[in-house]
Order: C-alpha cells, then sequence, then structure tokens
C-alpha cells in the first residue's frame, strides 16, 4: 500500500509543476523561458494537440495520443495531472475549505450521462463542422488560457507597474513597465462567466466541471471505463465507513453499493491516501470486472452523433464565411478580417483556433486582440490583427512558434517578410495632405516593405500612394494614420493569405565628395 | 527624477517660456538655459572621413571639451534616434558606438547620471537591443530608460507656438540638467528628412496630434519648447531614399561625417546639404529659421571644418 499512498504525493508534484509552468508560459512577457519549456507543457494538452495534429501530421504533435494511452493504462491521469484547469479546480477546492469551518466531505453524486455526451456530441460535431469555436468555449486548457490572459495577466502587468514606479521612486531602475494596450471586455465577459461556473463548481462540488461540462473530461471519462488499472472497492476488506466517498472529489464513489464510477473518476488517488482498512484497491482490472460495466448512453452516443454531423455541417456553412460590410455606410470597407501571419487562410484559422489567447499573451506589439463578430459567430472570440491597437512587428514570428494547435503555423523571418494577410487600400479624400493641405505621411514612414511610397503632389506636398503587390498586410499605415474618425488608409485581410511580391532593390554608389557640401 | 524637481524645472521653463514669449527676443533669453555662458568657438563643428567615435572626440575636443556642457554632479539626458526594431547596418537609428562615446565623455565630466532614451515607434524594447545602443549605454554605464510609458510624460505649455501649443514631454528631459540630441541624418518620407529638430519628436508622447496639425510647423513649434544643449548629427551611415525606417541595406550609403551644434536649425541645415539637398527646400527647417529658433544661413555660421 506505500506504493499507492505515494501516488498521490506524485500527482500533486506532477500537477503543481505543469500548473505553474502552463501559467508561466502565458505570462511570459518578456520571452524569458526557452522554446523547449514551452513546447514540453503545451505538447500533453490534449484538445491543443489534436487540433495541431490534424494540421500538421508529425510526432511533435502526438501528445493526444500519450494522453489516450494513460488513460486506457490508468484512467484520467491527464484530468488530475496535466489539465491547468482541474488543477486549478482543485486549488480552489482546498482554498475554499479554508474558510469552512467544518472541513468538507464530497458525497457520491450521480452521474449527468445524458448531459455530458450530449456536450461531447454537440462539440464534436460542431468542430468537424467548421465550429470549433465551441470546443474553444468549453475546453479546459482555452478556458484556463482565456484566465490567463485576461485576469492574471493583467494583474501581473499592473504589479509589476506598481512595483516598477515605487522603484523608479528611489532611483532604481532594474524594473521596466510593461505596455497595456487594449483590454478585451468580451474576452473578459466570457472568462468571467465560466470562470463563475467553474470555481462556483468547484467550490460546492469538487470536480463537477469536468464531469458535467468538459468535452475532454467526457472523452476521456469514456475511456477510462474501459482503462487497465481501475480503482475499485474491495468487498471483502471494504466497511463502508465512506472515508474514500468523503475524500472523492469527482463524486464517484459509492461506498454503500461498494462502488466506483471510472468514467468519471480523474484518478487523484485521494481515496487510496484516506482508506484506513486497505479497502480502495487500484490495480488491474479482471475481466470479470470488465465484463460488469455497462453504459446505456454509449449507443446513443453513437446514433446521435452521425445525425448531427450531417445536420451540422449543411447548417454550418450558411454561418461559417464571414460577412461583407456594408460598403456605403463605412467608409473603411474590409471585406475580411486579417487572420493572424502563419494561419494560411481565414478558413484554416477560424477551424482550427479555439481562442486559448496564448498569442494574444505573448504577442509583444499587442496586435492580436480576440475578436468579436469579426470572422462571424463562428469565430467569436478567436484573435484577429486589430490595426487600430496597434501593428504586426515586422521580424516577429512568436503567434506562430506559440500556437499549440496549429491554427497559426510557424514561418521563419524569411517567410514572414513576404506573407501577405491583407492588402493595403488607401481612400484619399480622407487623408491629411488632401483635407488639410500639409505634409503628413505617417503611414509611409511606418511601412516596412514602402508598399506606401510618398510621391509629389501639388508642388510643395508629398501624398501616399500605395503598391499592394508588395504590402504584407502588417497594418503598420492604419495604426499610425491620425485622421479620425475614419482612417485614410486601412489593410482590408486576405482571405486566403498570399506571398507578396519582394520590394524591388537598386543599388546606389557611394558618393564621392572630397570636400564638406558647406 | 525626483518630483521637486520636476515641478520645479517645469516651472523654470515655463517661466522662461513666458518670458521670452513676453518680450519677444527668443535667442538670447533662451541662452540663460545654456550651461555655457562664455562665447562658443563655433557655431558648428563638422567633422569627416573617420569612425563615429574618433569623429566625435575631436568635435567636441575643438568646442573646448565635454565639460563646457556638463558639469560635475549634473545629469545628462542623451536622446538618439532609436525609432526602428532594425540592425545598426540599415542606419535606421543613431551609430551605437557614438552614442556610447557621447555617455563615456558624459561621465569623464563628472556626470553624476547619464539616461538615454527614445519613444520609439517599433517595439521599445526590441529597438533598444537590435539597434546595438541598449549594450552600447549599458557597456558605458549609463541607463536605458522606457519612453514609450505614457506615466513618465506631463504636459508642457509651449508659448509662442502655432500649432503645436502643448505636448506632453519625457520626464528626463524636463528634469535633466543636461541634454544631449543625438539624431541620424536620414531620408524621411514625410519631414523630407529626419535629423536634429525632427529628432525631438520623439521626446513627446502624442506624435499623431504633429501629423495632423502641419508636420512641419509642429516640429518648429517644439523646438520653442525643447533645446538641446548640444545637438550631434550621426551622418556616418545615411539612409538616403525609404526613410525613415528603410527597406534595405541598399538603401544606406557610407558618408562618414559628423556634425555637432548648439544652434538645431543650423546644424539641420548643415545635415542637410551632406544629405544632397538644400536647407531652403525642406519647410521645417525654414520655419524654425523664420520663428528665429536657430540660423539656417551657413554662410553667416562660423564652421570647424575637420578632415580625418
Amino acid at each position: 500500500m506505500v506504493r499507492q499512498h505515494s501516488l498521490r504525493k506524485l500527482r500533486i508534484l506532477v500537477s503543481v509543476v505543469f500548473l505553474l509552468s502552463l501559467s508561466l508560459v502565458f505570462l511570459d512577457v518578456k520571452e524569458f523561458f526557452p522554446v523547449w519549456f514551452r513546447e514540453f507543457f503545451l505538447f500533453l494538452q490534449f484538445a491543443p494537440s489534436i487540433l495541431n495534429f490534424a494540421t500538421i501530421v508529425t510526432w511533435t504533435a502526438l501528445g493526444f495520443l500519450i494522453v489516450i494511452l494513460l488513460t486506457l493504462l490508468f484512467g484520467r491521469v491527464y484530468c488530475s495531472f496535466f489539465c491547468p484547469l482541474g488543477v486549478l479546480q482543485d486549488v480552489i477546492t482546498r482554498f475554499a475549505n479554508f474558510f469552512r469551518k467544518k472541513k468538507r466531505r464530497f458525497r457520491f453524486l450521480k452521474a449527468r450521462n445524458i448531459l455530458r455526451y450530449s456536450i461531447l456530441f454537440v462539440v464534436t460535431v460542431a468542430a468537424f463542422s467548421g465550429f470549433i469555436i465551441i470546443l474553444g468555449w468549453l475546453d479546459p486548457f482555452s478556458i484556463f488560457g482565456r484566465f490567463m490572459t485576461h485576469i492574471v495577466r493583467p494583474a501581473y502587468i499592473h504589479t509589476n507597474n506598481w512595483v516598477s514606479s515605487l522603484l523608479y521612486g528611489w532611483n532604481i531602475y532594474s524594473l521596466h513597465p510593461l505596455e497595456f494596450r487594449a483590454y478585451s471586455w468580451a474576452s473578459f465577459g466570457a472568462v468571467a462567466a465560466l470562470m463563475t461556473l467553474v470555481v462556483w463548481m468547484a467550490a460546492a462540488y469538487g470536480r463537477q466541471y469536468c464531469n458535467t461540462v468538459c468535452p475532454v473530461g467526457s472523452l476521456l471519462g469514456f475511456l477510462s471505463k474501459y482503462s487497465l488499472y481501475k480503482i475499485r472497492l474491495d468487498h471483502e476488506r471494504c466497511n463502508s465507513c465512506a472515508l474514500c466517498q468523503h475524500a472523492c472529489k469527482a463524486g464517484c464513489i459509492n461506498s454503500k453499493e461498494k462502488t466506483v464510477d471510472m468514467s468519471r473518476c480523474v484518478a487523484c488517488y485521494n481515496c487510496l491516501t484516506v482508506c484506513k482498512s486497505n479497502g480502495v484497491l487500484y490495480q488491474p482490472a479482471t475481466g470479470k470486472a470488465r465484463a460488469l460495466e455497462s453504459d446505456p448512453s454509449r449507443r446513443n452516443f453513437i446514433a446521435g452523433s452521425a445525425s448531427l454531423l450531417l445536420a451540422a455541417s449543411g447548417f454550418s456553412k450558411a454561418l461559417a464565411q464571414p460577412q461583407a460590410q456594408n460598403p456605403t455606410l463605412i467608409p473603411e470597407q474590409k471585406e475580411f478580417p486579417v487572420s493572424p501571419p502563419g494561419s494560411k487562410s481565414i478558413e484554416h484559422f477560424t477551424s482550427k483556433c479555439i481562442a486559448c489567447h496564448l498569442c494574444v499573451s505573448v504577442c509583444p506589439k499587442q496586435v492580436l486582440q480576440p475578436s468579436l463578430f469579426e470572422y462571424g459567430l463562428k469565430g467569436f472570440l478567436q484573435p484577429r490583427m486589430d490595426y487600430h491597437t496597434s501593428y504586426c512587428n515586422f521580424d516577429c514570428t512568436l503567434c506562430g512558434e506559440v500556437c499549440p494547435t496549429g491554427a497559426i503555423l510557424p514561418l521563419n523571418r524569411e517567410q514572414k517578410h513576404v506573407e501577405q494577410i491583407g492588402k493595403v487600400v488607401f481612400i484619399r479624400r480622407n487623408c491629411i495632405v488632401r483635407t488639410d493641405l500639409t505634409d503628413c505621411g505617417a503611414c509611409s514612414e511606418h511601412c516596412p516593405t514602402k508598399a506606401v511610397e510618398m510621391v509629389p503632389w501639388r508642388r510643395v506636398l508629398l501624398i501616399p500612394r500605395v503598391h499592394p503587390e508588395i504590402c504584407i498586410g502588417c497594418g503598420a499605415c492604419e495604426f499610425a494614420c491620425p485622421t479620425e474618425p475614419y482612417k485614410a488608409i486601412y489593410v482590408d485581410g486576405n482571405k486566403v493569405h498570399q506571398i507578396a511580391d519582394r520590394p524591388v532593390i537598386e543599388e546606389q554608389q557611394s558618393p564621392v565628395d572630397d570636400d564638406f557640401p558647406f | 527624477m525626483e518630483r521637486r524637481d520636476f515641478i520645479r524645472k517645469t516651472a523654470a521653463a515655463t517661466l522662461v517660456a513666458g518670458t521670452t514669449l513676453k518680450f519677444g527676443n527668443l535667442s538670447s533669453l533662451w541662452a540663460l538655459e545654456s550651461n555655457s555662458s562664455d562665447s562658443r568657438p563655433y557655431d558648428l563643428v563638422a567633422v569627416r572621413n573617420g569612425e563615429p567615435e574618433p569623429m566625435f572626440d575631436s568635435a567636441i575636443e575643438s568646442l573646448g571639451g565635454m565639460g563646457r556642457y556638463v558639469k560635475p554632479g549634473q545629469s545628462v539626458v542623451v536622446k538618439p534616434n532609436i525609432g526602428w526594431d532594425v540592425t545598426p547596418e540599415k542606419a535606421a537609428n543613431t551609430h551605437p558606438g557614438l552614442v556610447k562615446r557621447i555617455v563615456e565623455h558624459c561621465f569623464e565630466a563628472g556626470a553624476k547620471d547619464v539616461f538615454v532614451f527614445d519613444h520609439t515607434c517599433d517595439l521599445w524594447t526590441a529597438c533598444y537591443t537590435n539597434s546595438g545602443i541598449e549594450d552600447a549605454v549599458k557597456s558605458a554605464g549609463g541607463t536605458m530608460m522606457p519612453g514609450n510609458v505614457e506615466r513618465m510624460y506631463h504636459e508642457v505649455q509651449i508659448p509662442g507656438a502655432v500649432r503645436l501649443k502643448k505636448a506632453k514631454v519625457h520626464e528626463l528631459i524636463l528634469n535633466s540638467d543636461v541634454f544631449i540630441n543625438v539624431p541620424v541624418l536620414k531620408h524621411h518620407a514625410s519631414a523630407r528628412v529626419t535629423i536634429a529638430m525632427k529628432n525631438l519628436m520623439g521626446i513627446v508622447y502624442d506624435r499623431r496630434f504633429w501629423h495632423r496639425n502641419d508636420l512641419h510647423q509642429c516640429i518648429a513649434d517644439f523646438c520653442l519648447f525643447s533645446k538641446p544643449t548640444l545637438n550631434v548629427v550621426d551622418a556616418y551611415r545615411v539612409m538616403t531614399r525609404n526613410g525613415p525606417r528603410g527597406v534595405s541595406e541598399a538603401d544606406v550609403v557610407l558618408t562618414r561625417n559628423l556634425l555637432v551644434s548648439e544652434d538645431i536649425v543650423a546644424v539641420d541645415a548643415a545635415a542637410t546639404r551632406v544629405f544632397g539637398s538644400e536647407p531652403d527646400t525642406i519647410p521645417h527647417i525654414v520655419t524654425g529659421h523664420d520663428m528665429g529658433i536657430g540660423n539656417m544661413n551657413l554662410r553667416e555660421l562660423s564652421i570647424k571644418r575637420i578632415s580625418l
């Protein structure tokens, strides 16, 4: 039994390491941690890994398979060891106990199979028909990501800036303030709503989010029924004292009946530790024990998904296209939003992104901001390039490097320099040079390829001329344009990303003057 | 950096600017702010055919050494152009070696602190690192400070300005005893060229206002408020087109020049010639001259020319 006791310690150790490390991945605003650190801890994240594998099909995206194998061997270890939201719930449950006079006792809960498998159905069907975002809203990694990005990170930045100003006051200049460009209230709302649900469920019932809502929990739970190692109560030794039941945050142990619902067990191993009569066993299931399992919901599960899949695929086509805006009402006529460089096309991006907002978190220019309905309903909260907030750094390739789902594929610097995610459009009648008859040129200043060039106009002035073929759509011109309320220059997204022409580079001779020109 | 200093400085600046407006004689009153009350040996020093560091050494020596501008115990702010996230070879930012040498001279003259910053266009941390300026300044013992944080900017009035009547200026400029302006000479899409006057755009917070309100006039207006102790123009590598960011290294020619002057208009006029243009074709230089900020007529200046 000593070995069984140490399982809980192992679980606590691994889970704390994962929770802290994934938090640091989201908070790494200074790119302090090496690439392998980020990649290692993202590797085992279930939903991102599946999506990534579906896109790039390499062994670096096989984390989900390892999770499935682990589940088939040991049960839902993902939920207690690696899932950041799961571990966060454990922390919340523990924290909530501090405020209770009487230490909380969990009790056996009825399985909500119809609800949880229905959610899994809808999520799966929606994902196959392009509505990946429903998975994104419910997926634990994504919820954790948005929680880090929109609640923890702002708090971290403000604390940093407060400490920094304190140190500045003492003439210590080692800690500089961090920029904070825009706050996404929509994301905050979405995070706050789901986190309230998760926290309330965690504080009141333990792992109930995982066992009623979480689609990853439901899928792994389904597999967990067939796992090799199972928790079970020894009918001889168990005296139905209910210690294990009270310690079970998943509410899956019925000590009176001496049964354990493995589909809801999150493999926390608390029951093994509390049992005083060695009545809780964690061992390979016998053939008999396996046969005893029956699952009325499984048939519904499979039958339902087929029909829903058909219905949803037709339904999704109608809503999937981002709608063009009314051309007569809005001066900046953006036909398409701009998806991040490396995302190949709006279609690819919106069907792969689960809105975990890791790219939003790490984007050094903070140009990546959660969308509202720019991508249509199916892209709610998926990040877009927001050129009124910032613009894309020419040399930066970070979003593609961090994206765990393959929605944004990595680009090297050379590729990034010609990856055309949108094209420049100039509205001359909005331009300061024309309206005020003064020089401006902020757009051309910022342009890294000189797709916006200043040409002589009305004898003494210079006015922009655009060359969309060498524009990469970084949005620097749109960001810099000072006109209000509408910009005189903007980037219209490319529905499918293109390769831009390279700017023509003409060599020039160094001057051979031998004297001062004055 | 203390609040008291800041208030005192701001008050003094406003007072001086106010009296200036009242009595009209701009240049003589502004000279009170300068550390050098004795007559300067030259209006402008031009050096050519050298590396940035020795060119600055000889220029500052001919002006009587850095001690003329920096007194022991004073705080100095050096403001290079660090606007873009590019390498030194692209010459979109001031030469890091030059900035380093200036910082060293300041410390040799007894400066207490030497701060370096710019309100960059690209990501400031990337600009500081990739321009090579952060390393250069740190190795000389100077302190890099952020220029993109709004709370470090404070509003000032600019009496006499035509368009830019107020601006939010970085507290390092308001609080330091000495201000050394170290622009790089390069082509500029909107301002035609960017040199010392234009470089002051990097010490204010809201630049969009300038673009919306007659850029050239705002550049000249701001020189009424901010008069650097010394202007050092880096014309070692010159970006002759596609400025101010540049597209490739082919936009850059090696000219190996350096210009130093207390007169911001004069140094811009001279640098414009090095660039290959005439000063009277650059609207903000002409406006600055007409407003009495400095003298763009190079023939009227005493110029020290040094060829290395």
